[in-house]
């Protein structure tokens, strides 16, 4: 508190100084790009098509998503079954599977060759193509429903046990508690979660790019590729930026003030007493609606991995170079993105409810509205002139995806900061613990957990990442999701689910090591 | 010497003034209703809330621009004086250095003051192995090495018994002795006032009143000191 009437100190004007970096790195780019761009008339009708599919598969992959979540949540959230943990636990992992090891499950399921149309074709129904806008959706919601239903079940786990009891009490049947209990919640949680699903299907790109594409499904972030790959049309690109930027500016300002639940958090293996479970017809409804949405999350990863975990002795020499490239970038990432965040934190949290600390947070939770193609035109628009580069593939990545992880990071650890420095922030101070010492035997301590956390959710993301790399590299410097994309392109099914499970091992891999090396004695 | 100089403390809509001198070695129980401002007064000695007007010195040198690692002072307040996550020897450690990088000569003086407070071979095990009263005694070995003048206590016993607690009073009451500490005790108990302090500081009313001996001031208290303490006094008096 004393540092309320000084300046700033070392903390804040490290901070400040971490602040200006992500800000100038964020909208250096977004400046670049904007100058590049020249008038709007540069978008011909192929790009408002873009722009319209963008924001409608947007709008029906969130809307899917939610409506299917909260029968499934509440399915969750008023049965006890085996494995009931298993599956919460499941449906945290589509969060950290890469993109690409998805789509390439869900063509294994709904593709030509897939299990769905043999099983159609064996009983004479015509087939079902997962290519088009309905493919694109079909991976939205097999990518977010999980999410969804994870931040529904918890608004329903956080209805007290006691009103359902009054509400037992009063002799309220199924039908009455979903009007007086459930229906407030829903109204509450539902258009937060809508709106970050919405968010997240309107950067869409490894979807797009391998399920789309086509004058009816392709995005504005494909689009931005397209241009830039294909018909190496700077300005147009940049033109479709500014586009995408405008939409997910938007759309982020929206879901600020909807106040998106904070999600990814811990104990919803909690099972609630619950008296208005109904009848027999209820037990049905909700254990086919388990199995359907268990049978839909697994399926495509079981294919994916019983078509690729043969092949993986077989995979040739590149990929496994790509794989090394790939984990060296994740934990290069991971380090980077940790501690921007941890300066930033510690300083939002010095600097308190001032008004520099509020811009701190801010620059911080600014990648939010961008776009990861659109940052990475501008950044290929800033080095164009000095190198080559696609030289500067992997950190340009690199620097990509710290930024575009840092909100997410940001909001794991600023609350344990602030409780740390608010158990502890005094005693620390009245013994001098200040700078590196404070930051070794009290900080990083007090916040291991959800730095473990926070660290293993970047090197996942990392690592799964195919945005800005396919913007940049030559196959020379792929990336393990490159080298997935490659092989499929190739045709070569097998090798790519071979190459995506071995992508899929090490994500999970990542994710679980810094997970557990956090929890490792943080019970204090 | 501590001296609050015309000191003036405001915090939305709360407002505490001081104006007196405490003398060097001087053993002070600091009383008042709840919310006069006990706590805060301790927190503004200790840097955590800054004056509004006016100046706190020690011995001549104003305190006002200090950090508050940087104050001649220790404080102990009424819980979390441990960090839970660092062994006992690593707490009192940070007495001497808080970059922890110990010596042979500090570790030998960590294993010192654990002798004196009677926790000899405890140094390894953490804050939540320990019992209420060896936490206490493991802030007050980390008091007492780092050798402060001035021990400002902002109820850290209270939540021990009432034998640990005098157990406790005693132990500041020696380490007082061999260094010739300034104490400053808040306290809602007349008897740790008795035990403990030579004086009372009367914080009531916006105000905290210049320290007076303490036997005189409970036998014979202020308004209100008396509707502070109410009852329970005349029966303990008797």
């Amino acid at each position: 508190m004393a540092d309320r009437a000084r300046p700033l100190g070392r903390a804040g004007r490290l901070g400040v100084g971490a602040g200006a970096l992500v800000l100038a790195a964020t909208l250096g780019p977004l400046a670049a790009v904007l100058a590049q761009a020249g008038a709007f008339s540069a978008l011909g009708p192929a790009d408002w098509a873009a722009l319209r599919f963008t924001v409608l598969q947007a709008l029906i992959s969130a809307c899917l998503s939610v409506a299917l979540a909260v029968p499934l949540a509440r399915a969750l959230a008023r049965r006890r079954f085996f494995g009931r943990g298993a599956l919460i636990t499941l449906l945290g992992a589509p969060f950290i599977l890469p993109v690409i090891v998805a789509v390439l499950g869900l063509i294994a399921v709904f593709g030509r060759a897939g299990i769905v149309n043999m099983a159609l074709a064996a009983v004479g129904l015509p087939g079902v193509s997962i290519y088009g806008m309905h493919g694109v959706i079909l991976a939205h919601v097999f990518l977010n429903l999980p999410l969804a239903t994870r931040l529904i079940l918890q608004g329903w786990l956080a209805i007290p046990s006691e009103r359902f009891r009054l509400a037992a009490s009063l002799g309220m049947g199924p039908a009455d508690v979903q009007r007086r209990l459930e229906w407030p919640m829903l109204r509450d949680v539902g258009p937060g979660v809508l709106m970050a699903i919405f968010l997240i299907c309107l950067t869409s790109f490894a979807v797009a790019l391998t399920l789309g594409g086509g004058p009816r499904a392709t995005t504005l972030e494909l689009a931005i590729y397209q241009a830039f790959r294909f018909d190496f049309d700077l300005g147009r690109a940049a033109a479709l930026g500014v586009a995408q930027f405008a939409l997910c500016a938007l759309a982020a300002g929206v879901a600020l003030g909807l106040s998106a639940p904070a999600g990814l958090g811990a104990g919803l293996d909690r099972v609630p007493m619950r008296w208005d479970s109904g009848g027999a017809l209820l037990r049905v409804q909700d254990g086919m609606l388990l199995v359907l949405s268990a049978l839909f999350l697994m399926a495509p990863l079981a294919m994916v991995i019983a078509r690729g975990v043969p092949m993986i002795w077989d995979l040739p020499t590149p990929v496994w170079w790509a794989a090394l490239r790939s984990v060296v970038l994740a934990v290069a990432v991971s380090v980077l993105t940790l501690g921007l965040a941890l300066v930033l934190a510690t300083a939002i949290v010095r600097l308190g409810p001032r008004t520099l600390g509020r811009g701190l947070e801010t620059a911080g939770m600014l990648t939010l509205a961008a776009s990861p193609l659109v940052m990475g035109t501008g950044l290929f628009l800033m080095l164009q002139p000095w190198v080559a580069p696609p030289r500067l593939a992997l950190p340009v990545t690199g620097l990509v995806n710290a930024l575009m992880s840092l909100p997410f990071v940001l909001r794991i650890i600023l609350p344990a900061l602030r409780d740390s420095e608010r158990d502890f922030g005094r005693l620390a101070d009245s013994l001098g613990l200040t700078g590196l010492a404070r930051l070794r035997w009290l900080t990083l301590p007090r916040l291991r957990r959800p730095l473990g956390f926070a660290a293993g959710l970047t090197a996942a993301l990392s690592i799964g990442d195919l945005g800005v790399i396919a913007l940049f590299a030559d196959t020379d410097a792929a990336t393990l999701p490159m080298q997935v994309l490659r092989l499929m392109g190739a045709y070569r099914t097998d090798q790519a689910a071979g190459a995506a499970v071995v992508l899929m091992a090490l994500a999970l891999a990542l994710f679980w090591i810094c997970d557990q090396r956090g929890r490792a004695g943080a019970e204090l | 010497m501590l001296s609050f100089d015309n000191a003036e403390i405001r915090q939305d809509g709360f407002r505490l003034s001081a104006h007196f001198d405490i003398a060097h070695g001087a053993r002070v129980a600091i009383m008042g209703p709840s919310g006069a401002g006990k706590s805060t007064l301790l927190s503004t000695i200790a840097g955590f809330v800054p004056l509004r007007a006016g100046r706190i010195l020690w011995q001549g040198q104003d305190l006002t621009s200090l950090t508050p690692g940087a104050r001649p002072l220790s404080i102990l307040f009424q819980d979390g004086n441990l960090f839970p996550h660092l062994s006992v020897a690593q707490n009192i450690g940070l007495g001497l250095r808080p970059d922890l990088r110990l010596n042979d000569n500090d570790r030998a003086r960590v294993q010192d003051a654990l002798d004196q407070v009677g926790l000899t071979g405890m140094g390894k095990r953490l804050p939540g192995a320990l019992s209420g009263g060896q936490q206490s005694r493991v802030a007050l070995a980390r008091v007492l090495l780092r050798a402060r003048p001035l021990l400002l206590l902002d109820e850290p016993f209270s939540a021990l018994g009432p034998a640990l607690k005098s157990e406790m009073l005693g132990l500041v009451a020696r380490l007082q002795a061999q260094a010739n500490t300034t104490i400053l005790m808040v306290t809602h108990d007349p008897a740790d006032a008795r035990a403990l302090a030579d004086q009372i500081v009367l914080v009531a009313d916006g105000q905290a009143s210049p320290p007076a001996p303490t036997a005189a001031l409970l036998s014979d208290p202020p308004a209100a000191l008396r509707a502070y303490l109410g009852d329970g006094l005349n029966a303990e008096i008797k």
